[in-house]
């Protein structure tokens, strides 16, 4: 019990530790591939701390409701980045919320964050705020998809057991387990703002959705924003690694040296998901703002698509 | 067995609806009077809390309290009163949703232009649905249902100067007339030739051939009254139409009496389902919930988009009815008890939540006197406590976490993931797909809402009377905070509800869920603590404790300066509050995803040529494709018959006397025929 | 056989159906080129695994003709005649993507529907890829009748040959004389449609199907 409660205390402070080097990460793989230096890897570190140096610029009109949000943004984010299993799993708050939870929470974000865009009234907020929830009502459905498809594939929505189950004999090659994945990986895309959907360094206004709907924020506020995306985006490459690359992660109650496998094995995990999202971030352009919709209808689509197929195959005679 | 209490509840609760009634014929008297409007909803409110008492004694005792018989009723009929469980669990989600909308209508109520036109009627809606739940026998059902209906037209037809209000009565009328038709038509054959309307009755002789036409007209007679689509076409004219309070009466309270309808005749009267049931209620629902939300997201009127959210709300609710029927019919207790817990959970969840966005609703019209989204804005600066409770049921009713939507939903989905242990291959096959309508319809309608909130409450003000508008009276404001802590409340302690409805799971299912509220935390666990479960209580605090830390750190490390200064909006800020983005513009990309197929939409974009100073036009057209393919050829069947009829009108009297007695000679000889 | 084997012949062949669904999504010719390209390589390899799990070398054959033709041979050819026909740009649809999509998915249910029933005997994975290659054929149908242009409906019409030899391979006993005939038949076709789409373009200067239909509409109407 105790380790539990060790294990996810560590967690909840790694999460938040661990997420600016992971966007670092991925934007200095991205310039080397560009052939060009990049910054450094701590930049994002600074950047927060520059941020929360700076004054805050709040629009006349600003309600209660825009000053609040960052935190309610931040706050729902890195809880639901908490209970996503990292080096080990059996934290000692998972049994509070199971994967549909931790949609959820994200959705809670995005609903505040969304609310946040349209409080000063401006044309940018507002186009910012509507692309945002418009992708969301695809990107979430195709998201719980690919949450059903793992539920059923290993009979539990709770991560952990997920993860157990994929560590374990039963699991195997499936179709369905692929179709996941691939939906899983798009809405991770869409989701974070990441090309071909969103560009999160674009500086031309009409081409950015959620850099639109934080237009007004500065620092503070903006530093709490920023690092909930970086937390988001390693909350989605935890979420893969924990299901899909469960090798190595630490189970309920093991002894310090498997932690520290887990802890290395994590580090490797994210490492490579970060390399391969930046790879393919540059291999690929930005789409239309109307072909993101297809593009996260195909999501939906392999994630039903999944869902069936084991619905149908996993039935009991 | 300790009689005298539970056959003291009966008696009270009948007496409380007696008490309805007949505060009816005395607010007549009083409408006018000064403190009369508020005094009748006083009475009200104090009677519903009475009857909510009533019921959660009467769901909590070991047994159900014995039923009163009156000697009124059909000939040689008798009227039966009293509650067991499932009337009980409804009492108790109806009356605590009319205690506080009655309890808002005290100081909404005084602002009404004509009171006689709404007070004397509302307690009798109220009587009426009390009345549905309160009896044992066929025939005071329909006699507190056609009460309910016909106070409810009454109400809607109040405010009878405008064209378009009138138009919403008559089809009300319509729908109404012809739910109640279908229902008698229910009882008719559940009751079969031996003709024993009450309820115990019909359950002994359970055993019809005719059983799946009772569950057409169920679906047809209880779904029209709660929406279903496409028998829905009414809820979106007639809710808005009605004064905000019953709006959030008709909306959150009256739609659950239809579904109390449904599962009465459906779970407890009809017998043993067959596992084909399922499907027509779960492609309807499936259809109800996509489409309700769609509808309400092309809406701009703030009251018609909360009745069109009640329609995808009663879908996601018979979502959870047909899984419990494919289910049950399989001999899967416990899942059929989670999808029945879900579906009457979210029964109490849009009580409250509904209910407190009409009322959020009613005072914004009331401070501004606009439902249009496109003339409101920025009445977050001037109504805070009200935007403060809307924005509670926003969240709530987009299945957000921590309020209560959110348990029911998931409760659904988790129902929806034990369905591969069903045998049979459609349901299998349909489920599914109505998960993914579901999750598709809650992140819609979080959409919807964030348009809903956003343009009346955030943003700058679009109209003058926006930038005036002042914060209702105390009384609803009281009202609606409370409404939105028994959202929170729902959402946190779900254990307690869900623990609540046990008795009616073991009355309709013969099984009940895990007990709840000895699980460790607060948590729930539907199934099995290795499967899923979900902790509302500990969610909360985290994200407390998580937000109380970052202020904290931000508070200790951060600069504290803060600068008020005009919006930056990337250099091009325009003072001009029409260039916000407006709640067309925030559904457009939603419109051009999924309206091309569901409403035909098209947009017709007119530049003037170079050089013309004249402004570009950008024209939408939508289709109400439902109403255009189903009931306009209807209407249009009835003029062309009407218009032919019309001619009887004009007749001699002894062409009169032809049609008469030519009637008379064509029944005789029907009569001869037939001996 | 061991699981393994098993699920990786099921992976491929569910692979081969999710490749049809990305071939429904594109929207630039090129891209359609490479992915049908992919499809084939998928279908080349799911047969030579089952090739190594049926110990039948023929079968190899079979996957090597898949590679070589559809693989590389045609998609090389096809993106030539793009190029010179000048037609890269658009790949006209008559159902836009969402619907087609979501008609596709309607027919991947109506395919395992109509295989459960007639396979109820055999286990979960023959029956699944007995699904598998029915709901490749009906998708590359879809592809044939939801696209306007000539190439996308060559590429549809492959795509459900495809589909055919993956269910061959499956049921274990193609000849392999059956499977060289099919593919020359294939090539042929093949040809025959790439002429005709050099002649539909001298003719009427665009490969939009329907200019072919207006084109019968003015002829009937010039006799008359």
């Amino acid at each position: 019990m105790r380790v539990a409660w060790l294990t996810q205390l560590l967690q909840i402070v790694l999460v938040l530790a661990l997420a600016p080097l992971l966007t670092g990460v991925t934007r200095k793989v991205r310039a080397r591939l560009l052939r060009r230096r990049g910054p450094p890897l701590a930049q994002p570190y600074l950047d927060l701390l520059k941020l929360i140096r700076k004054e805050v610029v709040v629009a006349g009109n600003a309600s209660w409701l825009f000053r609040t949000a960052p935190y309610a943004v931040f706050a729902s984010t890195w809880v639901a980045a908490a209970l996503v299993p990292t080096f080990a799993t059996g934290l000692a708050l998972g049994a509070a919320a199971d994967l549909i939870v931790i949609v959820a929470l994200l959705g809670t974000a995005r609903f505040m964050l969304a609310l946040a865009g349209l409080d000063v009234g401006t044309s940018f907020g507002g186009i910012g705020s509507s692309r945002e929830m418009m992708f969301a009502t695809l990107a979430e459905p195709a998201m719980l998809m690919a949450v059903f498809t793992l539920s059923l594939f290993a009979g539990s929505t709770e991560l952990s057991s997920i993860s157990a189950f994929m560590l374990g004999p039963h699991a195997g090659l499936n179709i369905s387990l692929a179709l996941a994945l691939v939906a899983l990986i798009i809405v991770a895309i869409a989701e974070n703002a990441r090309i071909p959907v969103d560009n999160p360094a674009t500086h031309l206004e009409l081409t950015m959705v959620h850099e639109a709907m934080v237009l007004e924020y500065s620092g503070r506020h903006l530093a709490l924003i920023e690092a909930a995306a970086s937390v988001k985006l390693l909350l989605y490459l935890s979420l893969i690694a924990c299901v899909f690359i469960p090798w190595g992660t630490a189970v309920a109650g093991a002894g310090l040296a498997a932690q520290a496998v887990g802890f290395a094995t994590y580090a490797v995990k994210l490492l490579i998901l970060g390399f391969l999202l930046s790879l393919f971030e540059t291999a690929i352009a930005k789409m239309r703002v109307f072909r993101v919709p297809e593009f996260l209808g195909v999501a939906l689509m392999l994630g039903l698509l999944g869902t069936i197929l084991l619905f149908v195959s996993r039935a009991p005679h | 067995m300790s009689v005298a209490g539970p056959w003291f509840l009966s008696e009270l609760a009948a007496g409380c609806v007696g008490w309805l009634l007949l505060l009816s014929p005395l607010a007549i008297l009083i409408a006018r009077r000064r403190h009369g409007s508020g005094l009748t909803y006083g009475a009200c409110a104090l009677a519903s809390c009475a009857l909510a008492l009533v019921a959660l004694l009467a769901l909590l005792s070991p047994s159900p309290p014995a039923a009163i018989e009156l000697a009124v009723g059909l000939p040689l009929g008798r009227t039966i009163l009293g509650y067991d469980p499932l009337g009980a669990a409804f009492a108790l989600i109806i009356n605590v949703a009319t205690a506080l909308v009655s309890g808002y209508a005290i100081g909404y109520g005084a602002h009404a232009r004509e009171p006689q036109r709404v007070v004397p009627f509302y307690p009798a809606f109220i009587a009426g649905m009390n009345l549905v739940l309160l009896s044992r026998d066929a025939f005071s059902f329909l006699v507190g249902w056609e009460f309910m209906s016909l106070a409810s037209w009454a109400l809607v037809a109040s405010d009878h100067a405008s064209a378009e209000n009138r138009r919403a009565a008559l089809v009300y009328l319509i729908m109404a007339t012809g739910g109640a038709l279908t229902l008698l038509f229910a009882f008719g054959l559940l009751a079969g030739p031996s003709g024993g309307y009450g309820f115990a009755e019909m359950r002994h002789a359970a055993h019809l051939a005719a059983a799946p036409l009772v569950l057409v007209l169920a679906l047809i007679g209880a779904g029209s009254k709660a929406g279903l689509v496409p028998l829905h076409a009414w809820l979106p004219l007639a809710h808005p139409a009605a004064p905000s309070h019953v709006s959030a009466l008709m909306s959150g309270v009256m739609t659950k009496v239809a579904v109390y309808g449904f599962i009465r005749i459906v779970f407890d009267l009809a017998g043993p389902p067959s596992w084909w049931w399922s499907l027509p209620v779960l492609v309807v629902a499936g259809i109800t919930t996509l489409l309700g939300v769609l509808y309400a997201l092309m809406e701009h009127d703030l009251k018609r988009l909360l009745a069109y959210h009640t329609v995808e709300n009663i879908g996601i609710i018979f979502i959870g009815l047909g899984l419990a029927l494919a289910f049950e019919a399989s001999g899967l207790k416990a899942a059929a008890a989670l999808s029945l817990t879900a579906a009457i959970f979210h029964v109490f969840n849009h009580s409250l939540f509904k209910s407190l966005l009409f009322l959020g609703s009613g005072a914004v019209l009331h401070a501004t006197g606009e439902r249009d989204m496109e003339r409101l804005g920025g009445l977050i600066h001037r109504m805070p406590v009200t935007a403060l409770a809307f924005l509670a049921g926003c969240i709530a009713i987009s299945a957000l976490p921590p309020f209560n939507g959110f348990v029911s939903e998931w409760l659904t989905f988790q129902a929806i993931l034990l369905s591969p242990q069903l045998p049979q291959w459609v349901p299998r096959l349909i489920v599914p797909a109505v998960g993914a309508t579901l999750a598709c319809a809650a992140a819609l309608a979080a959409t919807c809402f964030v348009k809903a909130f956003g343009m009346t409450f955030l943003g700058r003000s679009r109209s003058t009377a926006a930038a005036e508008a002042r914060e209702t009276d105390g009384w609803s404001q009281v009202a609606m905070l409370l409404l939105a802590l028994l959202c929170l409340l729902a959402g946190v302690l779900p254990g307690f509800v869900m623990d609540a409805l046990a008795p009616v799971m073991k009355l309709l299912l013969g099984a009940r869920l895990p007990v709840q509220s000895s699980e460790p935390w607060l948590r729930i666990v539907p199934i099995d603590s290795a499967r899923s479960a979900y902790d509302g209580a500990l969610v909360l605090g985290m994200i407390a404790i998580a937000a109380a830390a970052t202020a904290l750190i931000v508070r200790r490390f951060a600069s504290h300066a803060l600068r008020r200064a005009p919006a930056w909006d990337c250099g091009f800020p325009d003072a001009s509050p029409a260039t916000q983005y407006t709640a067309g513009s925030f559904a457009q990309p939603i419109r051009r995803v999924f309206g091309g197929v569901v409403f035909r939409a098209r947009e017709h974009v007119t530049m003037p040529a170079p050089g013309d100073t004249g402004p570009a036009r950008l024209e939408v057209e939508l289709h109400d494709t439902l109403w255009e393919a189903l009931y306009a050829p209807v209407i249009r069947l009835v003029d062309a018959v009407t218009a032919r009829v019309n001619l009887l009108q004009f007749l001699t009297i002894r062409r009169y006397l032809t049609l008469v007695v030519s009637a008379l000679v064509l029944l005789l000889i029907i009569v001869g025929a037939t001996r | 056989m061991t699981p393994l084997d098993s699920d990786i012949a099921h992976l491929l062949a569910g692979s081969m159906l999710l490749v049809s669904f990305l071939l429904l999504y594109q929207d630039r010719m090129f891209a359609l080129l490479n992915f049908f390209a992919l499809h084939a390589c998928v279908l080349a390899l799911s047969v030579g695994w089952q090739a190594y799990l049926q110990r039948a070398p023929h079968l190899y054959i079979t996957a090597l003709i898949a590679l070589a033709f559809k693989g590389v041979f045609i998609p090389v050819a096809l993106h030539r005649i793009v190029v010179r026909l000048g037609i890269h740009r658009t790949i006209e649809a008559v159902v836009s993507i969402g619907p087609t999509m979501l008609i596709g998915m309607a027919l991947v249910a109506l395919a395992i529907v109509v295989m459960l029933p007639v396979t109820a005997t055999e286990g979960v994975f023959v029956r699944e890829d007995l699904a598998f290659a029915l709901s490749v054929l009906l998708l590359g149908l879809l592809m044939m009748i939801t696209r306007r242009n000539a190439v996308s409906q060559v590429i549809g019409f492959m795509s459900l040959e495809n589909g055919l030899i993956l269910a061959a391979t499956g049921a274990r006993g193609m000849p392999l004389v059956v499977e060289i005939s099919v593919a020359f038949s294939i090539l042929i076709a093949f040809l025959v449609i790439g002429m005709f789409l050099f002649r539909i373009r001298e003719r009427f200067d665009t490969v939009d199907l329907q200019a072919l239909d207006m084109s019968r509409g003015e002829a009937s109407g010039g006799e008359a």
